[in-house]
């Protein structure tokens, strides 16, 4: 590996992207929990629920400081890191670049006046109501930036001559094939990464003793959005592997180590693959591939042979992958299996289960980089599919081995702040205590 | 009016909008850790967390807003001060991160630290001088091209006196505009002892708020002459902005009206912003990018009117919201909400 501008660009906008995606995530999925959760809390007149959303959103706060941040970086970088590609592209997806920014802006005043009116309404309904813009702003302003994405996978709604721009159509750019099921994919998977997060939270704290009402009622409400978002994940995730059979055959190919056009391929599930691209110890779900392509055994799936050399994806995010779905595939099972037992009244604090519970967590999270790695590992050599290469698109600038040490310091130093501090926000100052201050009519067994 | 001018205008109004938020916002962080190493932190510092804690995200959202909407309008901003700024510019990200989650981690956290303060303080003072630096280079002189690649000369821009003293200048502006909203606002909290030592701070930023600006005069004349030309054009905004400022400080000073002398600080810069702005034109970058060269299409330059137009009716009540509940609405500015 050479570490050239182009691999320094590529380690910096990677480092920066895999740090703010957690944050992103985050700040997609926890207002729908807090809202969820302050919602039930005044239809049931149930302090613990408004206990809960109160406490979320605090710990929320800290998580967005550190999303707007990064988010700052992010979109910097863009032009800094990759400033060919943002003068050819720009031209395309400014639109919905500016559109994020308004879904941001709108979505950073009403996060701004929720988390400061909590007691400020006699009738409680209306500041929930002020929870609505918050999820409206984040989860379209997930919206906007993933179609920016999707336009790098399968770009159009402009044309290329001489190097220059030409003929082009904002709309068609923003609405290109990949858009709606990645749109999809990207919100439902953020909804169930916060809720399986809130989840292991409370898991954890079931099983380090503390086994009040407050958390038993949210590890319920949390496991329940687990399943419900997961399986929407699920369907997203089905669709996204159609777009791909359809409009980016390179990249499931290379996801499935599927190297010859055929009809009625097989799934291949991990494995290890030799110089001669033959897999080993696999595990092989016969014709499935097909019929994950297509809804048909018979539909042909088309091989990484068919494609040059020069433009075949690594052949590593088979793993990546792999390990997305086994992790998907985990979170239902266990949301399914807690909820079975807490409906029929069995072992629903079981050890295990809570233990499972609480891998979920950082799972879930691993899946999101795993998704987004394959996603982005998977469209390579290309930074615009078809149009232009990262190679073409890093800037010839010098510094770039600074900027990236600097900005591995600044995100080493967030991890370990944000910690710190979210652990002791919450370690200093208990659930049932605040409950007692609060609600002090509450019996808090 | 041509779609390149309604562009940079949006632009520049934004711009402005974020040199008055942050402004105060960085002041305030400045005030806030002085406050503390000086044990006059019941004076101010509550009040200061009062108004900056539910608005600090938008102010950042005002700068994204510039740099996003620069790039869409006009894409080979992007690839020459993207290029050229690599270094220059991931520092004042790293200055506005670290601002940014420090502020978080110290208001929302459980602790008070003087560290917490200290770095959201210092960073406050280093970030306009880190983005003010892009100004500077505007003027050019600053990036050569040399075999289709752009240079960045940063011992240039270190050695150039233009440089510093749009550095002082917006170290000092920053102060002053801050102490001056502050002061505003620790009077419609009634809040007595806040109001005479923010006042204090405000007169005492003022004379040198003047002296850099007149500095900027003289280094924008031996750096740009074409541009200082330019500016004399446009010599009745900077008149303008000066009647304003001797009236906000008249204000200040004879302790009446404070809401009445910040709206004067404001049009005192945004005279002078906009007398800045406009004799900068046409070049967005001294003398790679003109506004009518490097506008992006057509197609796209509408779609972002239109864009920003629906966004702005999203945003004014949402913004106007916000005021009413924090800024103007005299209980939760007294402490009782």
């Amino acid at each position: 590996m050479e570490f050239d501008n182009v691999m320094l660009s590529r380690l910096l906008t990677g480092m920066t992207l895999s740090f703010h995606i957690i944050f992103a995530t985050l700040g997609v999925g926890v207002p729908v929990m807090i809202s969820l959760a302050e919602f039930i809390g005044i239809k049931r007149k149930d302090p613990h629920f408004l206990l809960l959303a109160r406490r979320w959103a605090r710990g929320f706060t800290i998580s967005v400081a550190v999303g707007v941040v990064t988010g700052t970086a992010i979109g910097l970088q863009l032009s800094m890191l990759w400033p060919s590609f943002m003068e050819v592209a720009g031209q395309v997806i400014a639109l919905p670049l500016f559109m994020e920014t308004f879904a941001f802006f709108f979505e950073a005043i009403f996060l701004g006046i929720y988390l400061y009116t909590w007691d400020r309404f006699k009738n409680r309904i209306y500041h929930w109501l002020l929870s609505i813009p918050v999820m409206v702003g984040s989860s379209s302003s997930a919206l906007f930036i993933t179609t920016v994405n999707s336009f790098m996978n399968t770009p159009q709604g402009f044309e290329l001559k001489n190097g220059k721009t030409v003929n082009i159509n904002p709309i068609e750019a923003m609405f290109n094939p990949a858009t709606p099921s990645k749109v999809l994919h990207v919100i439902s998977s953020g909804y169930v990464t916060c809720a399986v997060i809130l989840a292991a939270i409370s898991a954890f704290a079931i099983l380090r003793g503390r086994r009040g009402e407050y958390e038993k009622k949210a590890l319920r409400m949390t496991m329940v959005c687990t399943l419900v978002f997961s399986i929407f994940t699920a369907l997203a995730g089905d669709l996204s592997a159609k777009f791909l059979a359809h409009r980016q055959p390179e990249k499931l190919a290379a996801a499935e180590w599927h190297f010859n056009t055929e009809t009625g391929a097989d799934l291949i599930m991990f494995g290890s693959l030799d110089r001669h691209h033959d897999v080993h110890y696999e595990i092989r779900i016969p014709k499935m591939l097909s019929f994950l392509s297509g809804n048909s055994v018979d539909t042909k799936v088309i091989g990484l042979n068919d494609f040059p050399k020069d433009e075949r994806p690594p052949l590593i995010i088979h793993y990546m992958f792999d390990l997305m779905v086994a992790i998907g595939v985990f979170l239902t099972a266990v949301s399914a299996l807690y909820i079975l037992l807490w409906a029929f009244k069995k072992k629903e604090w079981n050890k295990w289960l809570l233990w499972a519970i609480v891998a979920s967590g950082p799972l879930a999270v691993l899946a999101i980089e795993l998704g987004w790695m394959l996603d982005e590992v998977g469209r390579q050599p290309w930074i615009l599919r078809g149009y232009m290469k990262v190679a073409d698109a890093a800037t010839k600038g010098n510094g770039v081995g600074l900027a990236f040490t600097l900005f591995a310091i600044l995100y080493f130093i967030l991890t370990i702040m944000c910690c710190f501090v979210l652990s002791k926000m919450f370690k200093n100052n208990p659930a049932e205590v605040e409950l007692e201050r609060r609600f002090p009519y509450v019996d808090p067994k | 009016m041509s779609l390149e001018i309604v562009g940079i205008t949006v632009l520049w109004t934004f711009l402005y909008g974020y040199l008055i938020v942050a402004s105060i916002d960085f002041g305030a962080g400045f005030f806030d850790f002085y406050g503390k190493i000086t044990k006059q932190e019941h004076v101010m510092n509550t009040l200061i967390s009062r108004y900056l804690s539910p608005v600090w995200e938008v102010t950042n959202v005002f700068f994204v807003f510039f740099f996003v909407g620069l790039v869409g309008f006009f894409p080979a901003a992007a690839y020459y001060y993207g290029t050229a700024l690599l270094i220059p510019g991931s520092i004042a990200i790293l200055l506005l991160a670290i601002r940014g989650s420090f502020y978080a981690f110290g208001n929302y956290g459980s602790r008070r630290s003087l560290v917490y303060s200290f770095l959201y303080g210092a960073t406050g003072l280093l970030s306009p001088a880190a983005l003010s630096t892009t100004l500077t280079i505007s003027e050019g002189g600053f990036i050569e091209v040399k075999d289709h690649k752009v240079h960045f000369l940063a011992n240039k821009l270190f050695a150039s006196p233009y440089s510093w003293s749009v550095v002082f200048l917006a170290i000092v502006s920053v102060l002053f505009i801050s102490a001056a909203f502050l002061t505003y606002y620790a009077d419609r909290a009634n809040d007595l002892k806040a109001r005479t030592l923010l006042r204090k701070f405000a007169l005492f930023w003022s004379p040198p708020t003047i002296l850099a600006s007149l500095l900027v005069f003289w280094g924008l004349k031996v750096h740009n002459p074409v541009h200082y030309d330019r500016a004399l054009d446009y010599w009745w905004m900077f008149a303008l902005s000066l009647i304003c400022f001797l009236t906000a400080v008249y204000f200040i000073y004879r302790q009446k009206r404070f809401g009445t002398a910040f709206i004067f600080v404001m049009l005192q810069f945004f005279f002078a912003f906009f007398g800045y702005g406009v004799s900068h034109l046409p070049y967005i970058l001294y003398p790679f990018i003109t506004v009518h060269e490097n506008v992006t299409n057509p197609a796209m330059g509408t779609s972002l009117v239109v864009a920003f137009i629906f966004g702005l009716l999203l945003l004014i009540p949402s913004l106007v919201l916000l005021m009413r509940l924090f800024l103007f609405d005299a209980d939760y500015v007294r402490g009782k909400k």
